[in-house]
């Protein structure tokens, strides 16, 4: 009897931990194989056949189609330089450097991946539709209201996260700094 | 005590064994990844264009919403496919998926260098049965191998500002993903293929 509880004991410890883990990896994501300048995380190993088994579950459990290597790399931000989470009703800045692409796009998700309804339909920019400054510099501004120039409407919600595409571009599974992808820096600059 | 901590320890241990197991069998057991999503919007062995990425639009999180998109679902079973995508002006771009959502190939409009990007997609076994005499014909074609029978061909067209949209869905329109006409007959050739 005492055997047998001990048994079920053991197996429920081992049942709650295991898919405890599983579950926390697929939707957190893990370590593995990230790229990380400033606040931007790319997984360019997810494009290619050795995707590693986390990337996978969480693929699948997600319903994506990540983006193939020889297509582009995905970057994704959900915090600012300063590791403040994105706060739609705050005023965000995009700006600065791009590495080298064809094109990139810049797109706006809530948490869940979808892109947040606004009046303009405005979910994101590409590299030409953006206005530039005079030294070809940008500045994107993420924000609930309207804002001149590149404006990037939230919708006001609480957390969204910011991707950053790069389309036919050198950066990839061998990029690893700063210096071979310079990234856009991103910045909270007011709160209501 | 001790015997309680043992079999907390064990359980432990055990339990990492369920989380791999169970991390491996994710993509096989799950029923609403992008393949599943993607079954009833689209036609087998055709090109399905998909509605523009928009909020009431959930089919799949994270969607580009400066892309056109169109996906041919795959079935090799019944003999290899081809693919034919005309470039359009901005960038054009074609990447491979297993069922299980590996992204095993990709192909963009520079690398192509031609006005239309033309592909063989077949499995391993069905490039091995090609006739030699066709392997010399079909040298300026691009073969991709599949490592599964089925899965997810997607063609994106970037339309850089949202009044090109139409231009780029336009040139996916034209795109084509089919098995070829006169497949009885490469079938009845293929015994004497080189193996």
């Amino acid at each position: 009897m005492r055997l047998l509880l001990i048994t079920l004991l053991a197996l429920l410890v081992a049942t709650v931990v295991g898919l405890g883990a599983t579950w926390m990896t697929a939707t957190r994501g893990t370590d593995l194989g990230t790229l990380t300048i400033g606040a931007w995380t790319a997984r360019p190993k997810t494009g290619t056949s050795d995707v590693d088994p986390y990337s996978r579950a969480t693929i699948t459990r997600n319903g994506e189609l990540p983006i193939g290597t020889g297509d582009g790399v995905a970057f994704t931000a959900t915090t600012d330089d300063r590791k403040k989470p994105l706060d739609g009703r705050c005023d965000v800045v995009v700006s600065g450097v791009t590495p080298a692409a064809r094109f990139w796009t810049l797109t706006l998700y809530d948490q869940k991946g979808h892109l947040v309804a606004n009046t303009l339909q405005r979910y994101g920019f590409t590299s030409q539709e953006i206005v530039r400054g005079a030294d070809g510099g940008f500045e994107i501004r993420v924000a609930s209201r309207s804002r001149a120039g590149n404006w990037l409407p939230t919708g006001g919600i609480e957390r969204y996260a910011l991707m950053f595409r790069l389309y036919d571009t050198p950066v990839g599974v061998a990029t690893r700094t700063q210096r071979d992808a310079p990234m856009p820096q991103i910045a909270t600059v007011g709160c209501p | 005590m001790i015997r309680l901590l043992f079999t907390i320890i064990a359980g432990v241990l055990l339990g990492g064994v369920v989380h791999l197991v169970s991390v491996l069998a994710l993509p096989r057991i799950a029923t609403q990844d992008a393949y599943s999503r993607l079954t009833p919007l689209t036609k087998l062995n055709a090109v399905t264009q998909l509605p523009p990425a928009d909020p009431s639009n959930t089919v799949m999180p994270f969607v580009d919403p400066a892309f056109a998109v169109a996906v041919c679902r795959y079935d090799l079973s019944g003999g290899p496919i081809k693919l034919a995508v005309p470039v359009s002006q901005a960038y054009t771009s074609v990447s491979f998926y297993t069922r299980n959502e590996v992204a095993y190939y990709a192909i963009n409009d520079r690398s192509a260098g031609k006005k239309v990007i033309e592909l063989d997609l077949m499995t391993e076994a069905q490039h091995n049965d090609l006739p030699e005499d066709e392997e010399i014909t079909a040298a300026d074609r691009l073969i991709i191998d599949s490592p599964t029978a089925t899965g997810l061909i997607v063609l994106k067209a970037l339309a850089p500002e949202p009044g090109l949209m139409p231009q780029a869905q336009a040139s996916l329109a034209a795109s084509s993903c089919a098995e070829p006409a006169d497949q009885p007959a490469k079938q009845a050739e293929a015994p004497r293929g080189k193996r």
